[in-house]
């Protein structure tokens, strides 16, 4: 049904005759790969090459490159090479094909991959100084927003506020009070099965008491919040980025960190204290649910034995992390969301470095916090 | 049979298209020819891209037929980059890709050749498009309006479809740089042998490219002909396009 294209080579004396027949099209590229491979080496043996195209049935850009590539092989030692023969309804084709790739530009040389591995890592220091730059410039930033709120407190975005506690808080509750009831239960378990061996089982609610207030509660829900809002925050304001809302923002004369950022960092705040506390109450009650049924230890004597274990001081440490987790979770997803670039690829990048970078920060400031907490004897 | 399919590149017969409860295209019929560039004007919202997504497949329709180049559009026989070459109004480049992945993208996926003929090729289409060999490597993001426009065009061509569809190919452009993609239409039109159906609202552009010209109103196309012809055009809506305040400003400025 569809004729091959066919590559005759006649030669006659030094010159080479070359006879294209058929479609020479796209569809039919492996064949033209091969077809001009077979000929290539005739053509560098003979003095001068004819190409005639009179036999050439369909032609595209691509086959009528292979064919021009033919030629410029021939022309590039000197030899001659011509075309005869072409068809009227391809002569345009092939005098377009003739203008193209002429100046190659030069290959790009390959770097030297320890050069390259050195530069990266070159590059991702002085990164990292800017990280810290943009980090403090966005918590002087909100500094001096929330001195203008307090100047002007008619010019704090109360909508916004809201809305955010909402998504953020109020939405947030059923899948933080899930899995901190899971992690209460399965630290109850774990206690109850290890200290079983040494008779301690009842210092477990100790442990789980002291360790869900002080570190658990609060860490777990910092960074379930810092994966599901501030990977939000971020794609929310990198997408704006890239639809230049937050630059037509500025030219109304709005600032985006009072109309954007500060609503979003401030019911974070607010709200991760709150979560953390919900949480940590959960983890408690998922405890005592495993005390019930696996420690044989009825509710009674589990709070009883919280109450002894556990003391003021214990909740304060942790709920008092819970606010400067908040502010560097928010800070970090809204610079990244600002630092998205024109591309789909950069919003995903910076969400991800967002998230990644949230998640370590707040596990870095757990841990000063237990240092300072344990320095000042709380 | 045979006749038609030589004469016409798309034929659209009694297209019905609706969305919920409204109606945007009232059996419609349309014939492009072999070959010529066709200009569709039409009132914003009044169906124009509808039809042009209609037609490559990417809206369903509820009645009527589309044949492309011969073949009926639908029902399983999907078009493919082979068929046509789509410019998209935003370009849609892929912006994970450099340029020349981009345009490299429809032969990679529809062809098997060496990565050498397919740089060449992915170069030589991005020179017949106006564009150098140094832009190759850059990302859509780096690039200008005009230079998006033009990388989306060679990349719509690098198959050599036989049917090339624009989308408002000039909206967003500076004059002169809409001249030149003008120009660069009509060129690639006549070298590759191309049949245009393009979208467009750019007066200037249906004067100087487009062979015919469609009005779509109501749902239908109510005038096809010729610049010359629609400018006679007793149709309500045709007149008031084509001689309201802006358009007679450029037809004179034209004169």
């Amino acid at each position: 049904m569809n004729p091959e294209p066919l590559l005759l080579a006649t030669p006659s004396g030094d010159v080479l005759k070359l006879r294209p027949e058929g479609p020479w099209t796209a569809a039919n590229v492996v064949t033209l790969e091969t077809l001009s491979r077979s000929v290539g080496a005739d053509v560098d043996r003979s003095r001068a090459v004819t190409l005639d195209m009179s036999g050439v049935s369909a032609l595209d850009t691509l086959g009528a490159w292979v064919l021009e590539k033919l030629s410029r092989r021939a022309a590039s030692s000197g030899r001659s090479a011509e075309f005869v023969g072409v068809a009227d309804q391809f002569s345009g084709l092939m005098d377009e094909v003739r203008q193209v790739n002429r100046d190659r530009p030069a290959p790009v040389a390959v770097p030297n991959p320890v050069l390259l591995r050195l530069g990266d890592l070159g590059k991702a220091t002085i990164g990292a100084r800017e990280d810290v730059t943009i980090f403090l410039q966005m918590l002087g930033a909100l500094f001096m927003a929330v001195i203008g709120v307090l100047r002007r407190p008619r010019s704090l975005r109360l909508t916004s506020l809201v809305y955010q506690l909402y998504r953020i808080g109020w939405q947030a509750i059923p899948i933080i009070v899930l899995i901190t009831f899971l992690i209460g239960a399965i630290i109850a378990q774990q206690g109850f099965f290890h200290f079983r061996r040494f008779g301690a089982e009842s210092y477990t609610v100790d442990m789980v008491g002291i360790l869900v207030l002080r570190e658990l509660g609060v860490l777990i829900v910092a960074i379930m919040v810092a994966g599901r809002s501030g990977s939000a925050y971020t794609a929310e304001l990198g997408s704006m980025k890239m639809r230049e809302e937050i630059d037509a923002l500025s030219t109304m004369g709005l600032d985006p960190v009072d109309v954007l950022i500060l609503p979003r960092v401030a019911a974070l705040v607010i709200a991760l204290p709150i979560l953390a506390f919900v949480g940590s109450i959960a983890a408690l009650y998922g405890g005592g649910l495993v005390a019930q049924f696996y420690g044989d230890m009825g509710p009674a004597i589990y709070i009883a034995r919280l109450h002894d274990a556990i003391s003021i001081t214990h909740f304060e440490v942790g709920i008092l992390k819970a606010p400067f987790m908040a502010l560097v979770i928010g800070i970090v997803a809204c610079s990244e969301g600002l630092r998205v670039k024109g591309s789909a690829e950069s919003l995903g990048r910076q969400t991800t470095t967002s998230v990644v970078k949230s998640i370590f920060l707040v596990i870095v400031l757990d841990g000063l916090f237990a240092i300072f907490f344990a320095s000042i004897g709380m | 049979m045979e006749d038609s399919q030589q004469e016409f590149a798309i034929r659209v017969r009694d297209l019905v298209v609706g969305f919920g409860r409204q109606t945007v295209l009232d059996h419609l019929s349309l014939d492009v020819r072999r070959g010529e560039i066709l200009g569709l004007v039409g009132a914003s919202g009044g169906g124009k891209s509808v039809l042009m997504r209609t037609i490559i497949g990417l809206i369903p329709r509820r009645s009527g037929s589309i044949e492309v180049m011969g073949q009926p559009v639908g029902g399983g026989a999907q078009g493919t980059a082979t068929t046509w070459g789509i410019l998209f109004q935003q370009g849609a480049l892929f912006s994970s890709l450099t340029v020349r992945q981009n345009v490299q993208f429809p032969l990679r996926e529809n062809l098997v050749l060496s990565q050498e003929l397919m740089d060449e090729i992915a170069i030589a289409k991005l020179e017949m498009v106006g564009l150098r060999a140094q832009d190759a490597d850059k990302y859509p993001a780096e690039l200008s309006g005009g230079m998006t426009k033009r990388v989306a065009l060679a990349r719509a061509l690098a198959l050599d479809p036989p049917i090339l569809f624009l989308d408002e190919p000039t909206s967003g452009l500076d004059p002169i740089a809409a001249g030149d993609f003008d120009a660069l239409i009509k060129t690639l039109q006549r070298t590759l042998g191309l049949t245009v159906f393009m979208v467009t609202h750019d007066l200037a552009s249906l004067t100087t490219v487009c062979d015919r010209v469609a009005a779509l109103a109501d749902g239908r196309i109510v005038a096809i002909g010729p610049m010359r012809e629609l400018l006679q055009s007793e149709h309500p809506w045709v007149r008031a396009y084509f001689h309201g305040k802006r358009s007679q400003m450029l037809q004179h400025e034209m004169r």
